[in-house]
């Protein structure tokens, strides 16, 4: 009867097709990879021309002269392009950040039932708003408030565009440092005001701390979205190229120059690989960005 | 005291069986065979390695990289971890675990899927099967006017009796039972044990049980199992009547622990 | 027994002071998207009409309506739903059921990550070199979709693996039990009880795609166009770019127009997001199991 069990074991339809979705699911799964490394390649593959040729170090990061268009001395200093991603970047955080987390603190460990849904699908729909709306809302709402209220010529600016950045990534921040909160297990709370300790002493000296570093890969994550944001900051830091000595000041970012100067450059021209380079720049800080930010993460599911 | 039978006659040839989850042993070098159409029973308290038994006999290892098994499991002469298909084999194989889960799909089709899915397709071919099925775990007359509500909505009751249906609606060879009754009153408890005894006829049956008695009702042969170890394979009567070889078996099957 | 009562009064007082500080902060947060809203209906609702909706744009874009980039927003979301769904789909599918965890399950999860990460300019250079050059689909519809579905493509995963991953796992082992294959138990039981998870995750894609301007300026979008596309391999007006020219590209548009536009647009992203919100929480109130 021992062949009885040899019929039974075919590989049947049923096995093979099983097999076929695994490999065909298999593809799906590490298309994320292809794609990453795709665009790498692809950003590469236009960039490093001009990285390997025309590329000069100094006076990459450390001129502010970004004058791609000069037919007699075209020069490719990013320094202001840089600070100008960074005065908005850090200006936004500077405003942002304390009312995200404060945000956060109050959803995880104040707010309970409808009131807390209510807030959670409101700073959802704050994340669905689309850039260019932002854009549009810094160019005919905050530009014609700032030049009244602070009585300056011009209300495209630092200001302007950090407002606008930072509430582009509070949501972000907000959901994942609301996340970092709420994995804090309820018997460190517990334990807490077991001790008689009030709820805000129960959060900052035992709720903070253990969410630590969640709160930190919250405000990466938020300076990333801040840092690769384009039609927002576009539109509203007057995009010039200048270093800003003051939050009136207009500025110009490296996201805004690649979108305002493809469009006009030649395909292959020095101007159109240096436009990619900023990417691959661009690319390289986020894709750090983002990695240490997945490592403080995966720090608070390892605790 | 029980000798060997002709190869023929035996379903599960279980050889110097080590079962392990990380560095924890559950089950070690145990050896014993099942043979064709009997009732085994399977005795002893919770943590006796019972239930991982079960589970290496259908592969369920695949699942869960914690678990090690060691020695040889031959089904029907062939060792189940050299199946190239193990889909096949677990149809052959039905189990019904201790904890019920109605798949969230009708009553109905969480009878039908397995006959679906081995390619019978006929409505009415799947009626027989099903009301087949529901009736002898003691479930159609409960649910036969709505066999379309979810199987995961059913009482706990209900829902181990629909997990029986539907390992029977494989039409197995070894059927495994773990604790089938645990949350089954009592008369329709011993429905069931009637329709085991039938079931004899078309295939073998090993019952896991913490309940003694209802291992005396209807196993030919017992196991005990405790803390890892088989201390002892014998004929129920035998076990039950004194004529063990091992002391702690009668310690506990008379009750002085467990 | 006064001094721990007193104590008691003002510990319930700083908690009290606590709780509003932080709840402002929230509705700090709220408040601008409410403000934003309001305007934008009250200074946008009067252009919305009929006309505004079906026609063309005419006399340098100050007049007339938003067809042509309307019907350009459906194409360019069409188009790349049909290329990232299923991709996506496929995706979360392995991460939940197969993926062993090993180096490569990470690696997928980190470049998950990355892709909803990278700045979307930078996914716009990508869809040039890629799609526009290298594939030669030249500035065109399907060049800006597909740029589009690869930015897109981690919403799809992440709420696909979710719902998949909401699907309690003694589900999956009693089908398997039985016999039944992987693919078999997740085509009868797992995905039966996630597709109305999936579809929130498709309808947040849809509502993300159409709002996103950078990827599709250099890609497929232009900023006139006087006819409808007819092809995947036309070019195309967009309603997210229509906004970013009629409020900067174009001098004297009337007030109306750019309000009017920003508004469409917004309605269309927010109520897509609305009805993603609407059936995730009907799910939720209704228990299977």
């Amino acid at each position: 009867m021992a062949h009885n069990a040899g019929a039974l074991d075919r590989r049947d339809t049923a096995w093979y097709v099983d097999k076929a979705v695994e490999w065909l699911v298999f593809i799906g799964g590490i298309s994320a990879i292809i794609f990453i490394v795709g665009i790498f390649v692809f950003i590469g593959k236009e960039g490093f021309g001009f990285i390997l040729g025309r590329f000069d170090f100094a006076e990459f990061f450390f001129s502010p002269r970004w004058t791609p268009t000069s037919l007699t001395n075209a020069t490719y200093g990013a320094l202001a392009l840089i600070v100008g991603t960074a005065s908005v970047t850090g200006f936004a955080m500077l405003v942002s950040v304390p009312f995200s987390l404060g945000a956060a603190i109050y959803i995880a460990e104040f707010a309970t039932g409808k009131r807390r849904e209510t807030l959670k699908v409101l700073i959802e729909m704050l994340a669905a708003i689309p850039s260019v709306v932002w854009g549009f809302i810094g160019l005919s709402l905050m530009n014609p408030l700032i030049i009244s209220v602070f009585n300056v010529p011009l209300g495209l600016n630092v200001l302007n565009a950090g407002i606008i950045l930072g509430l582009m990534a509070a949501p972000i921040m907000t959901t994942i440092a609301e996340d970092a909160l709420k994995a804090v297990p309820d018997g460190y709370r517990e334990a807490a005001e077991a001790l008689g300790a009030t709820r805000w002493q129960v959060i900052r000296q035992v709720v903070l701390p253990a969410a630590k570093n969640g709160l930190v890969a919250a405000v990466l994550l938020g300076v990333g979205r801040g840092f690769g944001e384009t039609m927002a900051v576009l539109m509203a830091t007057g995009h010039s190229i200048n270093i800003p000595s003051s939050i009136f000041d207009p500025v110009r970012a490296l996201t805004a120059t690649i979108a305002t100067e493809l469009g006009e450059t030649a395909e292959g021209s020095e101007h159109y690989q240096a436009l990619f380079a900023l990417g691959i720049l661009l690319f390289a800080v986020t894709f750090v960005i983002n990695l240490t930010a997945d490592l403080f993460v995966r720090g608070i599911k390892d605790k | 005291m029980v000798g060997t039978p002709a190869a023929a006659d035996v379903k599960l040839d279980v050889k110097n069986l080590a079962i392990h989850y990380g560095d924890t042993c559950a089950l070690r070098d145990t050896s014993f065979q099942i043979r064709k159409n009997e009732i085994f029973g399977i005795i002893g308290p919770a943590n006796s390695g019972k239930t991982s038994f079960l589970r290496a006999i259908n592969r369920m290892d695949m699942f869960d990289d914690n678990m090690r098994i060691d020695g040889e499991i031959l089904l029907d002469g062939t060792e189940v971890r050299n199946w190239r298909n193990v889909y096949a084999l677990r149809r052959r194989v039905g189990v019904v675990f201790p904890l019920p889960v109605g798949l969230p799909l009708s009553i109905y089709d969480n009878v039908a899927l397995s006959p679906r899915l081995a390619g019978t397709r006929k409505k009415a071919d799947l009626d027989v099967i099903v009301e087949r099925c529901l009736t002898r775990a003691a479930l159609w007359d409960e649910v036969k006017d709505r066999l379309n509500s979810l199987g995961s909505l059913l009482s706990g009751g209900q829902q181990q009796r629909l997990t029986i249906a539907r390992a029977l609606s494989q039409q197995p060879d070894l059927l495994l039972l773990d604790e089938f009754s645990i949350a089954v009153d009592p008369v329709t408890t011993m429905r069931i044990e009637d329709v085991l005894k039938e079931l004899r006829e078309e295939m073998t049956i090993i019952l896991v049980t913490n309940l003694v008695q209802q291992a005396r009702r209807l196993a030919d042969r017992t196991a005990f199992f405790l803390t890892g170890e088989c201390v002892e394979v014998a004929e129920t009567e035998d076990l039950f009547t004194g004529a063990v070889s091992d002391q702690r078996t009668s310690d506990y099957v008379e009750g002085r622990f467990g | 027994m006064f001094e721990a009562t007193e104590l008691n009064a003002q510990h319930a007082r700083t908690e009290k002071l606590y709780r509003i500080l932080f709840g402002l902060m929230a509705v700090l947060l709220i408040l601008p998207v409410i403000t934003i809203l309001t305007v934008l209906v009250v200074r946008g609702g009067p252009a919305i009409s009929f006309e505004f909706l079906f026609s063309e744009p005419i006399n340098g874009m100050t007049e007339g309506g938003i067809f042509p980039a309307l019907v350009g927003t459906i194409w360019l979301v069409s188009v790349a739903l049909v290329a990232s769904v299923p991709i996506g789909v496929a995706a979360a599918i392995y991460l939940s059921e197969y993926a062993p965890k090993n180096w490569l399950t990470r690696a997928i999860n980190l470049a998950i990550i990355n892709l909803a990460g990278v700045p979307s300019i930078v996914h716009a250079l990508f869809g040039v070199g890629a799609f526009v050059l290298f594939f030669n689909f030249g500035t065109s519809i399907l060049a800006a979709s597909l740029t589009l579905a690869i930015m897109t493509l981690p919403v799809v995963i992440v709420a696909t693996r979710e719902s998949l991953q909401a699907v309690p796992q003694a589900f999956r082992e009693a089908c398997w039990s039985m016999g039944a294959t992987r693919w078999q138990t997740i085509r009868h039981v797992v995905l039966p009880n996630s597709v109305s998870g999936i579809l929130t995750g498709v309808i947040l894609e849809v509502s993300r795609t159409a709002g996103e301007t950078a990827p599709i300026m250099f890609t497929g979008a232009t900023l006139f166009l006087p006819f409808l596309p007819e092809t995947v391999f036309d070019q195309t007006m967009a309603l997210s770019l229509h906004l970013f020219t009629v409020s900067t590209q174009v001098p004297n548009v009337p007030e109306e127009v750019q309000y009017g536009t920003a508004l469409v647009l917004i309605g269309l992203v927010l109520s897509m997001n609305a009805v993603s919100i609407g059936v995730r929480t009907y799910l939720r109130g209704k228990k299977k199991w």
